[in-house]
């Protein structure tokens, strides 16, 4: 009995240092990992605050407007006015989709008068 | 626990019988008591020190483990642990109050030169003579064999710079990094931003330092490594500061003046939403600080906040809103007006020699912006009271905005206070302010009464001020200075659907030496919109503007600052939200009247 304990021993005690010797290894290798996404992570919050400027620099307010007045033909933008301030019964909105299929005669014309009292009641 | 008597009648009487001492009974009895008394004392004593020893115990197995894990462990950084934005920002941010950009940090390169790595310094002088054609080749290779081992040659490089500085291929051509503060909207808010500079300059790093304006001002804050991540935002909103130095600059032109500022500001809150000054600059590139000549002649100079004007007539609200308030008048009240009013050896003129007297209501007098009828209102007010009052609007101390220029442009006022300055100051003479402070002023009447600290950091809590015109006081005021736009001087300033109240103010600039010139004047508009439910706070001050499409030279505010100020609100205020309001047309010929 006692000489099989010693061989299972010994063989945990194998077992043991082989698990040791790979876990050190895993985990040199994660810390390399981690150091080099951090490099990765600054490198990319530099450029990230670059991103940033550079997106400041092309939405200044004068670039804008230079690129509204190249673009007048295609874009028709105007500084913003008092008089663009409108409410909103002033829009056209789509009108009430027409009811189709009506199986009776003058169909058309049962559906436009639907339509016409559906839009009268929307505000 | 039963107690055992001393003395047991059972074994005294006993013990009598037998002819013994009693009292050796009771002797023995109490060496037991007390020997019962001693154990239980020792036991509890035994507990407390078994305690204090395992307490003693775990501390110092505590306090030795943890030197032995410090001692046994090497000394390394937590690498585990993840970076945070602060380490790479060296300064924080400066955003407008919607988050946009005023100022960021670039990473970018410096260029230096260790002379005794140089192979032939003949050849990299002429070299970088041609990549920056402001350097000297002969003073830079002068400099190489000079003996030094070390020169700084460019404190910042952009890309192409530097790839064509590899190209020379110099191994004495080094490269330090940099981290360079940018304005990506160039002259945007340049008076506000101030600019920044290098400081300490190592080779692998520089500190940047702010020095002017907001920059200068939160320095500290903005260099705090524990705040770098988060950057600072101020009052300020991009849109709007842009179109109101578009307008400013155009008006600036149009009225060929030498410079002029303007400023909004929210009545309740004191947010300063926009501050222009112009001529501007490009704090990217900013300008030297001017050594000789005026200090307004240079771009840098901030007229919003440095420049110290008499600001003439708009003063005269003030001495109109303290009567009402003190109760000697009320806006319909007739006071005399008839010019000229001779003061001792003074005489107190209307403006081209008018007379709007004899008689003239407090109204009409703010409307047709009369001297003579304010005089005789300061009079009735009296001098001490209007310091007071003019004190606690913060006109006779220099603003306390966060801009580092602000301290230095103390309002200027005369050390004594006599009879004649009481009259001059109601109508805005002799006394004189920053546009800022007028702004401050105006804002705290018309967000009605309560005195308006100017900042240009946006405000997280409600503004707390004391209370200085009642409400319903300064309703009156703002109605007053409504009539100023509708039928008034300033009839240019009216905006359709905002129902603009200002006034105006002309002053002539002062000379040198004393006395005033006759063509060189500041003129004010200070407005207030929309009159029904004041929300924003324009002044507009163009320097020495003239007005040139009629026959003479027109240098009144009603015709230079007020345009500009329309302009100005008819761009800004959809830009701030504002819908614009229908105003209830006045019913002509009905009056109010009680039977």
């Amino acid at each position: 009995m006692r000489p099989v304990l010693y061989v299972l021993s010994f063989l945990a005690v194998m077992a043991l240092g082989f698990w040791a010797y790979r876990e050190n290894y895993a985990t040199q290798a994660s810390l390399r990992d981690v150091t080099n996404l951090q490099n990765e992570i600054g490198t990319l919050r530099e450029s990230l605050s670059i991103e940033r400027a550079e997106w400041a620099y092309l939405n200044r307010p004068d670039r804008l407007r230079d690129l509204a007045t190249l673009n007048f033909d295609r874009l028709e933008l105007l500084p913003m006015l008092p008089s663009q301030f409108g409410v909103t019964s002033q829009i056209t909105f789509p009108p009430a989709p027409l009811i189709t299929n009506l199986p009776i005669e003058g169909g058309e014309m049962v559906s436009g008068t639907l339509a016409a009292t559906k839009e009268a009641q929307t505000p | 626990m039963t107690r055992t008597p001393l003395r047991p009648l059972a074994r005294i009487l006993h013990a009598r019988q037998r002819g013994e001492n009693p009292d050796s009974i009771e002797r023995e009895n109490l060496r037991l008591r007390h020997e019962v008394m001693r154990d239980k004392s020792r036991g509890s004593a035994q507990v407390r020190l078994v305690i204090l020893a395992l307490c003693f115990f775990g501390a110092f197995t505590l306090i030795g483990a943890r030197m032995g894990t410090i001692a046994a462990s090497e000394p390394i950084e937590p690498r585990t642990a993840s970076a945070g934005t602060e380490i790479d920002a060296g300064r924080a941010d400066i955003v407008d109050r919607n988050g946009r950009i005023l100022a960021t940090n670039m990473l970018t390169h410096a260029l230096y030169v260790q002379t005794r790595d140089l192979i032939d310094p003949a050849r990299v002088a002429r070299e970088l003579a041609v990549i920056f054609p402001d350097l000297d080749e002969k003073a830079l290779l002068r400099r190489f064999i000079d003996g030094r081992s070390f020169l700084w040659v460019r404190k910042v490089l952009s890309p192409e710079q530097m790839q064509m500085v590899h190209e020379i291929g110099d191994p004495g051509l080094l490269f330090g990094p940099r981290e360079m503060r940018l304005y990506p909207n160039g002259t945007l808010a340049a008076h506000v931003l101030g600019g920044s500079s290098f400081g300490a300059e190592g080779v692998n790093s520089a500190e940047v330092i702010g020095t002017a304006g907001l920059e200068r001002f939160a320095d500290a804050r903005l260099r705090d490594p524990a705040q770098a991540g988060t950057p600072l935002v101020t009052s300020l909103d991009i849109t709007v500061q842009a179109a109101v130095e578009d307008v400013l600059g155009a008006g600036i032109t149009m009225m060929n003046a030498k410079g002029g500022a303007a400023i909004l500001m929210d009545v309740n809150t004191g947010e300063i939403v926009a501050l222009a000054a112009g001529p501007t600059f490009d704090p990217n590139d900013r300008p030297a600080n001017p050594t000789s000549g005026e200090p307004s002649d240079s771009p840098l100079f901030n007229r919003a906040v440095q420049g110290v004007y008499e600001l003439g007539s708009t003063f005269k609200i003030f001495a109109a809103a303290q009567a009402i308030e003190l109760g000697l008048l009320t806006p319909e009240t007739l006071v005399d007006a008839n010019a000229p009013m001779y003061f001792g050896k003074f005489k107190i003129n209307e403006f081209e020699g008018h007379n709007y007297g004899p008689l003239l209501s407090v109204s009409d007098i703010i409307a047709k912006s009369s001297n003579v009828g304010t005089a005789h209102i300061a009079m009735m007010i009296g001098g001490e009271r209007q310091q007071a009052f003019l004190k606690a609007l913060g006109l006779f101390d220099a603003s306390p905005v966060e801009l580092v220029e602000a301290k230095g442009a103390k309002p200027l006022r005369p050390a004594r206070w006599p009879e004649i300055v009481t009259i001059t100051a109601a109508y805005g003479h002799g006394i004189s302010g920053s546009p800022l402070n007028l702004a401050t002023a105006y804002a705290s009447i018309a967000n009605g009464g309560i005195k308006v600290t100017p900042t240009l950091l946006k405000r997280t809590e409600p503004m707390q001020g004391e209370r200085i015109l009642s409400k319903r006081v300064a309703l009156l005021a703002v109605g007053m200075m409504r009539r100023v736009v509708t039928e008034g001087t300033a009839s240019l300033g009216d905006v359709p659907g905002y129902a603009v109240a200002g006034k105006t103010g002309t002053a002539e600039k002062t000379k040198r030496g004393g006395g005033y010139y006759d063509d060189k004047v500041i003129n004010t508009f200070a407005s207030v919109f929309p009159a029904n439910d004041p929300k924003y706070v324009l002044v507009v001050t163009l320097d020495e503007p003239s007005e040139n499409t009629g026959s003479k030279p027109r240098r009144t505010a009603g015709w230079t600052a007020v345009p500009v100020a329309a302009e100005i609100i008819r761009r800004a205020a959809p830009l701030l939200g504002m819908r614009p309001q229908v105003e209830a047309a006045s019913l002509d010929g009905l009056v109010a009247v009680k039977n």
